[in-house]
């Protein structure tokens, strides 16, 4: 017997680690040796934390880079990095590196920031808590997935990927022991990219996925 | 006080204020404690005033407390505030000796209630000392920092450290605040209060009667900053930039501000302020008493664009209340405020007197620039900068906090997936 979808929720508060890079050389030290939280919460927990999407930067590296140490070419080839296409942390974080190291070779100098503009870096705790919101059937999502919070598509769209053996959504996980049946629903949810968006946009995406398999508009 | 959630539900969303319940239903009960220095005037009172019924709305046994002291503890407390932002303001040893032994004097007072607290949360340097007597405590003991302390006058800092440090953690504005601690520092920026007196939306006529009242004339553009009358808010800055502004374009300039109980030196600041606005009509220097907060908002909303020409800010709530009133805020590019105006999106940072006029006169020669700026000024403090974002922070530091240092906090989940 499959087991009820149970809708949870997500609250993040954010640390400091303690950590901070003055110039691009120092980000780089840093970042090989940083909690792999602080990397996951420089890409994945902005989301969360504002609701303005820099229209230019994707991750805070790449904010830091443009803000900071005016730097365009670094903040712009590190905004590209999607964190999607790393199996892991810590080949997101040697991608990261790799990107850096690359362009300090190509630098004759060393991009520095003003005091005070460091690179801080944070890390996250994450409180997950039952919505006491259940699904036996995959029907009900259609309409519930409109009124989810936030914090449920963070917890079940983004923080699943670093939670589940097969880094992938929960959605499409629980429809998959219902066999072939939501097999085109599970690959449109699969298709859709987390990243470069906002939670708002990304839950909308997630609803229209489920209401176009049911037949909606 | 029965609806206080309902109410905040109908500015917010009902989404939010269910986020907050869940998140407080393993908290029922709880005994929290907040102690401060201030029952009125500055950020962290009007923070409280809202938090704590909120707490206890949410089934938390909350309270609040504010230690008390003479005028040489106020006087050595505002040393502290100076010198942990930067001023090199030396304290003598009988200052801090008053200041220890006020902290002891009030730790007897509040002893049952703090001993018994599962969590105390300890605001700004005042009550620091608090913790240092508390050898049966109960519960977690936290800082909570409000200042801008990343380049401390170091002496100053290193006495304060010796407190701090033996808290089971400590909470921040900005990342960029912090200094080194043996212990988890949390960034929890601070927040306004839309249904406030001061935040509340008022009635049109409201608003022209209190300009009307300050001679303010309502067919001349207005820029106003609010704040307490303190040099690191530079509002002989701000004059020098209505100065520049009026040689192109007819404006008004003003200037209002309460005291602080904790704050003696706002009087001199706000006499050299006097003096260098002279006689000149434009220019209204309004001293407001620390509940003048209807009035307050009056001033922002008839406003045409905020100012807050800070030099050092903790984290500046006025800027997030002039947002909220859907008016574009130009201020200083420091601390907090960097979190709150976004650069060109809902207001403009700016360095200097000139800039701060450049972006002032640009602004009131586009009007339709303002207007959206304004509109995604409101938006933006409504999304990020409202107290029920604040609760929701502490709540969840108030869990983790109880559940140790883990990434992952998963409270009493069923078996799922």
């Amino acid at each position: 017997m499959i087991e009820e979808f149970r809708i949870l929720d997500c609250a993040l508060i954010t640390i400091s680690t303690g950590e901070q890079a003055q110039n691009l050389r120092e980000l780089r030290d840093r970042l090989l040796v940083t909690h792999p939280g602080s990397i996951y919460y420089h890409f994945w927990g902005v989301m969360l934390r504002h609701t303005y999407v820099d229209p230019e930067y994707q991750n805070d590296f790449a904010v830091w880079a443009s803000h900071a140490l005016h730097d365009h070419i670094i903040a712009e080839r590190l905004s590209l990095i999607d964190p999607n296409e790393h199996i892991s942390i810590e080949d997101l974080r040697r991608e990261i590196v790799e990107i850096i190291e690359q362009h300090l070779y190509e630098k004759e100098h060393v991009p520095w920031a003003r005091t005070g503009e460091q690179f801080q870096f944070t890390r996250s705790q994450i409180v997950v808590f039952d919505t006491k919101q259940k699904l036996t059937t995959p029907d009900g999502f259609k309409e519930m997935i409109p009124r989810l919070p936030l914090g449920s598509i963070f917890y079940h769209f983004i923080d699943s990927r670093r939670r589940t053996a097969e880094s992938r959504n929960d959605f499409s996980i629980w429809l998959s022991y219902f066999g072939d049946s939501y097999s085109e629903l599970i690959d449109r949810l699969d298709n859709i990219d987390p990243y470069f968006t906002t939670l708002g946009n990304l839950r909308d995406e997630i609803s229209d996925a489920f209401c176009r398999f049911n037949g909606g508009e | 006080m029965d609806n206080l959630l309902d109410n905040y539900a109908g500015v917010v969303g009902y989404e939010i204020i269910d986020h907050l319940k869940q998140l407080a239903a393993p908290l029922k009960g709880m005994k929290i404690v907040h102690v401060n220095s201030t029952k009125e005037g500055g950020g962290v009172a009007e923070i409280l005033n809202r938090l704590i019924p909120l707490k206890l709305e949410l089934g938390i046994n909350a309270s609040w407390e504010v230690i008390e002291g003479n005028s040489d503890f106020y006087l050595c407390t505002k040393k502290m505030h100076n010198s942990l932002q930067g001023d090199r303001d030396d304290i003598s040893e009988a200052l801090l000796k008053n200041y220890e032994e006020t902290g002891r004097q009030n730790y007897e007072q509040l002893r049952d209630k703090l001993e018994t607290a599962d969590v105390v949360f300890i605001h700004d340097p005042q009550p620091a000392p608090l913790l240092s007597f508390a050898n049966r405590r109960k519960g977690k003991w936290l800082w909570r920092c409000h200042i801008d302390v990343s380049h401390p006058y170091r002496p100053i800092w290193k006495y304060i450290r010796k407190f701090v440090e033996s808290y089971d953690a400590s909470i921040w504005s900005l990342s960029t605040f912090t200094q080194p601690m043996p212990h988890p520092l949390y960034l929890i920026p601070p927040s306004i209060d839309p249904l406030s007196e001061k935040n509340i939306e008022l009635p049109l006529d409201e608003v022209d009667s209190v300009l009307a009242r300050h001679g303010i004339n309502r067919e001349l553009p207005v820029i106003t900053q609010i704040s307490r009358f303190d040099r690191f808010k530079d509002p002989v800055g701000v004059i020098k930039c209505y100065r520049h502004i009026r040689k192109s374009i007819p404006v008004q300039l003003i200037l209002a501000g309460g005291g602080a109980t904790d704050d003696p030196e706002g009087a001199e600041v706000l006499k050299e302020v006097k003096d260098f606005a002279g006689d000149d009509p434009d220019i209204h220097v309004l001293e407001l008493p620390p509940d003048a907060h209807r009035e307050i908002n009056a001033l922002q909303r008839g406003s045409d664009i905020v100012i807050q020409k800070s030099l050092r800010e903790g984290f500046g709530l006025t800027v997030s209340e002039g947002l909220w009133k859907g008016k574009p805020v130009v201020a200083g590019n420091t601390g907090g405020i960097k979190l709150q105006v976004i650069d060109h999106y809902n207001g403009f940072l700016i360095n200097t007197s000139e800039g701060a006029a450049l972006r002032i006169r640009y602004l009131l020669k586009h009007r339709s620039i303002l207007e959206e700026m304004g509109s995604r000024a409101h938006q933006f403090v409504l999304e990020n900068f409202l107290i029920t974002r604040h609760l929701r922070e502490y709540l969840t530091l108030v869990v983790a906090l109880l559940h140790g240092s883990d990434e992952r906090i998963e409270l009493e989940l069923p078996g799922n997936r």
